[in-house]
């Protein structure tokens, strides 16, 4: 399908054109004559402007031609984590890509993200995924009593985690990292993240708990370092920098 | 047939409110929480500029100061008593998520780091005080975060992605009177993922389902966000209060209505019209771009009108935040900055961002007691159930909510709520049975809404929607008069005929969304017309609701609340309740 944008534009309006979504569809329930679980692919085409999301595009499908078509969403706009998906063979949020970063001129691939059992459509199971940032222990822990007023942290402490703090558990990282798809124990980076997060929090005492159990065979050692992960977060959070300090401390003893 | 489950305590909603309640009540009862999302989905995690709280922690504060300017911010609409519980327990609230692991902003000398934000005064309006504490431009996401990784910690049992969509009571609270009786017996909900109904019966209900936004186009609100908790309550026979007051943020990006925080303004941001003039000063000359949101968006509204707006189609304003350090911006604003750049292709560091008010927040809700009691009349409680955060309505934000306050209200009112509903759940025997047709409602609305696909139904939901978000942006925005509303009225009656004859297009069971959204639309249906009405009868102009026809405060008239019943015979009738005053008397509302 050929992009046009339609010419001469109003002063000040975005231009419109016509996109092509080539859609990864699934069938649970077998309706229409498929048989239940069915996998396939479906063509829509919608005008659209180059300023819209992608997620625009699939609610105008949703919404004017096949209401059947299911996919999380909520905020629209990169903060709720609820839309990742691959587009164009890569993890982002339908919500934070826009169309004109997209090239319209072949229609755009839509399939869910990899490595969690699909649901419907673009809908997976993650419950997996939570399971994984459950068993990290993601709070904060602490002994001795409770003082009465905050817990000091100086500025300079509080930004060694500052870019973990970042996360929106979207698992675009996780299902876009080639150890995740195959390797069925490995918690995966955002687990990690999530570790991370509280390891190099200087009012935390449970590092060692956590470095332990990322230290064992599903944990951080599974990481090959593809960077997949970095590159899918739409968060802009340096995955991989995050596991390697991970390492180090394993290593060092040290975080 | 619905499977049943039974707990001591049973909350609908896992945004800030909701989970803060769980923390407390699940410590104290059985408790679950049904959420249509999963929790870390939830909007609470939008927000992004503080949590307002007198910690003095880098300036002179004090809590009266606080509770003075959430009064007269809200206009004088505010119930007193509620708003020194807000403020008084503001301090507690903060340092409570701060020994949870929320990571705050720090001061050099490492304690919670506050800032500036609009309406919060030092001394009763002498000057801006810095009151919010913040982690960045995502205060809300790190609460949401933190509170999810408590409930982790605690073990809370979540039901996720089950919509509740139907409150069972022992009777019908318009019937009740004054001598009579009513309380909760649990929630009936439907499973996204199967497409199943389950009944939850239960001591203690407390609604934390958020807000309604969508019923404007242009908002600031998540898709999610269709007023289903208010719409439930309204359906059961249960007041709404003071859905009129709509509070729309100045800031939205042009065009789109993605919240750009007041804390772009706090860290010294300024609003230009097309002349470069920052006209906030005539209209606010103490603290200028930080007058309260309802004044600012009014201000801007009125530029655009007068043909100083700027852009091609002169629709907008600026917010300039040129003359910020690129090194301040990042630690302070970036991920504000970032939606710029994502969706307007706009440099922050080099360009001023075009702005456009956005509808943002309900300051209206099911009306409750200080301690999260349902009220189903001016003084009448349901037994046993409860309602905190946006779809509540205490009442803190009066007339106007001032930014930061809401991170504020889901803390103190969402615990004292779990509270509450853990400690009235002990003191009862039994976990009330529900009747046996308890899941027939929600069975026939969802076999007749899968009736409909391929039937003979003529209507889209998403045109209904969009006519309906049209017609409220076109004349229930930030000015409204007689004409407009009745137009709106008009429609709005219109819609909800016509959603009577909606066709759906998808009959599966499993993750029907297709489904959920004409669901959704019918509360918003309903809600809009509240709204309507509650503006159409306040012939005054206050806070958030500013009528053309009437552009002053009425204190004579109006100081009072509304309390919007829907009927039996499907109308809306409103009646009044009074504000309560403890200390601090109506003045002229000057900044």
């Amino acid at each position: 399908m050929t992009a046009t944008a339609e010419a001469p534009a109003k002063a000040g309006a975005v231009p419109s054109m016509t996109v092509t979504l080539k859609i990864l569809r699934f069938d649970p329930d077998g309706l229409d004559g498929r048989e239940p679980g069915s996998e396939y692919w479906e063509e829509f085409t919608v005008e659209a402007h180059a300023t819209d999301r992608v997620l625009d595009a699939l609610h105008k499908i949703k919404w004017d031609i096949d209401g059947t078509l299911a996919f999380r969403r909520s905020c629209a706009h990169g903060v709720c984590g609820s839309d990742a998906m691959r587009i164009n063979a890569r993890n982002r949020l339908a919500c934070k890509t826009l169309l004109k970063d997209l090239n319209p001129s072949r229609p755009i691939t839509v399939e869910p993200i990899k490595g969690l059992p699909v649901e419907k459509d673009l809908i997976v199971d993650m419950e997996p995924f939570f399971a994984s940032y459950r068993e990290i222990m993601p709070f904060l822990m602490t002994s001795g009593p409770t003082p009465e007023r905050e817990r000091l942290q100086s500025p300079e402490d509080r930004a060694k985690f500052d870019d973990t703090t970042k996360c929106i558990l979207c698992a675009a990282c996780t299902t876009s990292c080639p150890v995740f798809w195959t390797d069925g124990q490995y918690f995966g980076p955002q687990a990690i993240v999530g570790a991370h997060r509280f390891i190099f929090d200087s009012r935390d005492e449970g590092e060692w708990d956590r470095l332990e159990i990322l230290n064992d065979k599903a944990g951080v050692w599974k990481c090959r370092t593809a960077f997949n992960c970095t590159e899918a977060c739409p968060r802009g959070i340096e995955v991989t920098k995050a596991i390697s300090e991970v390492k180090r401390a394993l290593t060092t003893g040290n975080v | 047939m619905a499977t049943e489950h039974e707990f001591d305590v049973v909350i609908v909603g896992a945004g800030g409110a909701g989970m803060r309640a769980a923390l407390e009540s699940s410590q104290r009862a059985k408790t679950a929480v049904i959420t249509k999302l999963y929790p870390t989905r939830s909007h609470t995690g939008a927000a992004q500029g503080g949590m307002a709280a007198a910690l003095s922690n880098v300036e002179d504060d004090n809590a009266e100061w606080h509770t003075f300017d959430t009064i007269k911010g809200g206009d004088y609409l505010v119930d007193q008593d509620a708003a020194e519980i807000l403020c008084n327990e503001a301090i507690d609230a903060v340092l409570d998520l701060e020994k949870m692991g929320l990571p705050f902003n720090r001061t050099p000398e490492g304690k919670v780091d506050q800032r500036r934000f609009g309406g919060h005064t030092r001394n009763h309006g002498e000057a801006a005080v810095r009151r919010a504490c913040y982690a960045a431009d995502r205060t809300g996401h790190m609460i949401l975060q933190t509170l999810y990784q408590q409930c982790i910690k605690q073990e809370v049992e979540f039901f996720n992605e089950f919509y509740a969509l139907d409150l069972i009571l022992d009777g019908d609270p318009q019937a009740a009177g004054e001598d009579g009786e009513v309380s909760v017996s649990g929630v009936v909900a439907y499973s996204l993922a199967s497409g199943e109904i389950h009944t939850f019966r239960a001591k203690s209900v407390i609604f934390a389902t958020g807000g309604a936004g969508k019923v404007f186009k242009t908002t600031s609100n998540a898709h999610t966000l269709t007023g289903d908790g208010m719409g439930i309550a309204l359906r059961a026979g249960i007041p709404l209060e003071d859905m009129e007051f709509f509070q729309f943020h100045p800031t939205g990006l042009a065009g789109l209505g993605i919240l750009l925080s007041e804390a772009a303004r706090g860290e010294g941001g300024i609003l230009r019209n097309s002349e470069g003039e920052r006209f906030m000063e005539r209209y606010a000359p103490t603290i200028k771009d930080l007058a309260p949101r309802d004044m600012v968006a009014r201000a801007m509204a009125n530029e655009v009108r007068e043909g100083r707006g700027c852009g091609p189609n002169k629709d907008y304003v600026l917010l300039d935040l040129t003359h910020l350090e690129p090194a301040h911006i990042d630690a302070k604003l970036p991920d504000i900055t970032e939606f710029a750049r994502t969706y307007l292709g706009v440099e922050p560091y080099t360009e001023p961002v075009p702005v456009f008010p956005t509808a943002h927040y309900a300051m209206g809700g099911i009306p409750t007691t200080v301690q999260g009691e349902v009220l189903r009349d001016n003084t009448h409680v349901v037994k046993g159930l409860y309602a905190a955060g946006e779809c509540a309505c205490v009442s803190v934000h009066g007339a106007n909510r001032l930014g930061t306050n809401s991170l504020l209200d889901i803390n103190v009112f969402g615990r004292r709520a779990g509270i509450a509903a853990a400690e009235y759940a002990n003191a009862t025997d039994a976990i009330p049975s529900l009747p046996a047709d308890a899941s027939a409602g929600l069975e026939q609305t969802v076999a007749s809404l899968r009736a409909t696909v391929g039937g003979d139904g003529t209507e889209r939901v998403a045109q209904l929607r969009r006519e309906l978000q049209e017609t409220m942006d076109m004349n229930v925005q930030v000015f409204r008069t007689a004409e407009s509303l009745a137009e709106a009225h008009r429609v709005v009656k219109d819609l909800q005929e016509r959603y009577t004859n909606i066709a759906i297009h998808d009959r599966g069971t499993r993750f029907n969304t297709d489904l959920l959204e004409a669901i959704e639309l019918g509360f918003l249906l309903e809600l809009s017309e509240v709204v309507i009405a509650g503006a159409e009868a306040r012939k005054e102009s206050r806070g958030g609701h500013y009528r053309e026809d009437f552009p002053t405060r009425d204190d004579e008239n109006f100081m009072q609340h509304t309390m919007a019943y829907k009927r039996a015979d499907g109308t809306v009738e409103l009646d009044w309740k009074p504000v309560v005053v403890t200390r601090y008397q109506p003045m002229e509302r000057k900044y």
